[in-house]
């Protein structure tokens, strides 16, 4: 990150957004009595709607890299891009951007429905900054990429979201910027199709272009990203080697808790590998989870139940201690009691959510659900999905 | 100023791209088609007629082919008129998701709905063109004023628009007054009647800067007379100074557009 200046790509400095949440006056029967109270002195009441976006927020990006931006919904992540694609000013600070600057902030933004797809191809490009005569010449690679050659002339009205979503990406994805800015464009269609964004980016960053990524997708953000910034009500709380970021991110989503109004909490939900505490694992690697209840109520018959999920909600594994051959659990008010269980990690990669509930079987009652740990899964081979089955290929 | 060409410039292809698509999509699932393009124009000149038509019966007169040359041609670019200030007015609004979502010079939008006007309006001169022809208006040197005179009414048409676009954006108001203002603009602009016919109110009437610009071309054209030539230069002054405000207001708001809608 020690670049020269004609190497900076992007920057920001000191930048800060401070929005209005009650001061917009969409008619003028709203602007006279805001006016009037101005004119009275009593804005100050108008001050506490203010709040801040973003906060002294500073950053240099050299060319060529490709950096991630995580953190919660509300931490300022759009409006991040949305200074540096210039669609909004920074209240405080200073923003630079170098070269042609291509923002994916939502695809098919401009796509009219009563236009065809060829009509909304040129209209799109020009829209993300295209020429028409370079429209012209990379049409058919347009085309190709979403697939779409049979419904070209087809009004995009008549398209399935899926298809619409495929054509707006493959527009983008053609736009050749010198920072491209993405955010959270990949979820949109397929499989299939979100493979070959993916790999699109990649081509797009090899050719020395600047990527700056916004996603909910961690696997996404490792996958493309060597640098990630984390986010955090509006301020940088971590920038550096995306791994480490992201840890970082996970460990802050840990969220024990010891709700009172519960029958009972965990006191303590850990996930561990050979070295302690850990948030990332490699696929097959032994992992360890240690859970104590603390009950607030007395508690007469219940299990503890261990759950895995994927990162959109799928559940992919459950067990509990009964299950497991346990006797059910009996607490009194206070009573403790502390469980271990071993699990072998053989999923595939990406990015998995440890959950815990206590459950009583006989009258199918749950006392309470815990979300657990956000958890990575790395491997060096490259599979999808949710579990490793360890491929091997053999030629004949 | 310099600047704000240059980068208007640059995305030409995006202003001929939102123009096209302006015009298209009017005129895309209408069974007339273009047709609209000159009946809008025509109803116009239709309502002039009809007014022209009762008072010369009052007065006892008898309404000759001049008259209907000269209502014409001060019809169809008040139409080009309404119709584009209307269009650019809503221009902004009508494009929220690429205000909010997409950088670009905004003022685009406005300008395409102008320009999709525009295209509009030639097609209806074409016709009005060849309506004169058929009742032998005629030509005369004065014809070169059309030129001029279409291009400063072109000039006012596009910093009201503008100015206009940016404004209803922060109140939804200006949307509705527009309308009312447009709808009344017809009693102070000589539309119908020659200024002349308002007597001690001439004056009056050709403070509105479109008032000489349409006396302008129906003296021309119809009448292959001279311009009221200080009046013409009031419009044009008026004119300029409107785009220069209209620019610089558009461009100090317009980092506020996308958190104001």
């Amino acid at each position: 990150m020690t670049a020269g200046a004609d190497q900076i790509a992007l920057a920001m400095q000191g930048v800060s957004k401070r929005f209005k949440k009650g001061e917009l006056h969409d008619s003028l029967r709203d602007l006279v009595p805001a006016l009037a109270r101005r004119v009275l002195g009593r804005a100050a009441a108008a001050d506490r709607r203010e709040f801040w976006a973003l906060r002294d927020v500073s950053f240099e990006i050299p060319r060529g890299q490709a950096v991630g931006i995580v953190g919660d919904n509300g931490a300022g992540k759009s409006t991040i891009l949305k200074i540096l694609s210039g669609i909004m000013k920074p209240t405080l600070g200073e923003m630079r951007v170098r070269g042609r600057l291509s923002a994916l902030i939502e695809v098919g933004a401009g796509f009219h429905p009563d236009l065809t797809g060829r009509e909304n191809v040129f209209l799109n490009g020009a829209i993300l900054g295209m020429t028409r005569a370079e429209i012209r010449r990379k049409f058919d690679e347009i085309v190709e990429f979403s697939g779409l050659a049979d419904f070209i002339d087809t009004p995009v009205k008549r398209y399935s979201s899926g298809m619409f979503a495929r054509l707006g990406f493959s527009v983008a994805a053609h736009v050749d910027p010198d920072v491209l800015i993405v955010d959270e464009v990949l979820s949109v269609g397929d499989y299939l199709f979100q493979r070959k964004c993916m790999e699109r980016m990649s081509a797009v960053l090899q050719g020395g272009a600047t990527v700056i990524f916004v996603s909910h997708n961690l696997r996404a953000v490792t996958d493309l990203c060597s640098r990630a910034l984390l986010l955090s009500h509006g301020r940088v709380l971590a920038d550096g080697p995306a791994p480490e970021v992201l840890q970082r991110y996970l460990e802050a989503g840990l969220d024990v808790g010891t709700n009172g109004d519960r029958p009972a909490s965990l006191s303590r939900f850990s996930l561990l590998n050979a070295d302690g505490e850990a948030v990332r694992f490699r696929s097959g690697e032994r992992a360890r989870v240690e859970i104590e209840i603390t009950a607030h109520q007395r508690i007469e018959r219940a299990s503890l139940v261990l759950m895995v999920e994927s990162d959109d909600n799928y559940p992919l594994f459950s067990t509990s201690t009964e299950r497991l051959g346990a006797p059910a659990l009996a607490l009194e008010v206070g009573g403790r009691a502390s469980y271990t269980f071993d699990l072998d990690l053989h999923l595939a990669p990406g990015t998995y959510r440890l959950l815990a509930a206590l459950y009583r079987y006989d009258i199918q009652h749950e006392y309470g659900r815990y979300p657990g740990r956000t958890f990575f899964v790395h491997s060096e081979i490259d599979i999808r999905g949710g579990v490793n089955l360890y491929p091997r290929l053999s030629r004949p | 100023m310099i600047a704000w060409f240059q980068d208007l410039y640059r995305r030409r292809d995006l202003f001929y791209m939102i123009t096209w698509r302006e015009i298209v999509i009017r005129y895309k699932q209408s069974v007339m088609g273009f047709l609209w393009a000159i009946l809008m124009p025509l109803l116009i000149v239709g309502a002039g007629i009809v007014v022209r038509a009762a008072f010369a019966y009052v007065a006892g007169t008898k309404l000759v082919m001049s008259d209907l040359a000269d209502v014409s041609v001060r019809a169809v670019p008040w139409a080009f008129f309404v119709a584009a200030t209307r269009f650019s007015t809503s221009s902004l609004i009508g494009n929220v998701s690429l205000v909010q979502k997409i950088y670009m010079p905004r003022e685009i939008f406005p300008l395409a709905a102008v320009a999709a006007n525009f295209v509009d309006f030639l097609v209806a001169s074409a016709a009005l063109t060849i309506f004169l022809a058929i009742v032998g208006t005629g030509f005369s040197v004065q014809l070169l004023w059309v030129p001029v005179l279409v291009l400063i009414l072109l000039v006012f048409t596009i910093g009201l628009g503008t100015l206009l676009s940016a404004a209803s954006l922060f109140f939804r108001d200006v949307k509705y007054l527009v309308e009312v203002f447009l709808t009344f603009a017809i009693f102070v602009t000589p539309v119908f009647f020659s200024v002349d016919t308002f007597a001690r109110f001439r004056t009056f009437l050709l403070l509105n800067p479109v008032s000489p610009l349409l006396e302008g071309l129906a003296q021309t054209v119809a009448h292959h007379k001279a311009p009221i030539l200080p009046w013409v230069g009031y419009s044009a002054a008026v004119s300029l100074v409107l785009l220069v405000i209209a620019v610089v207001v558009f461009k100090h708001l317009e980092p506020f557009f996308a958190e104001s809608i």
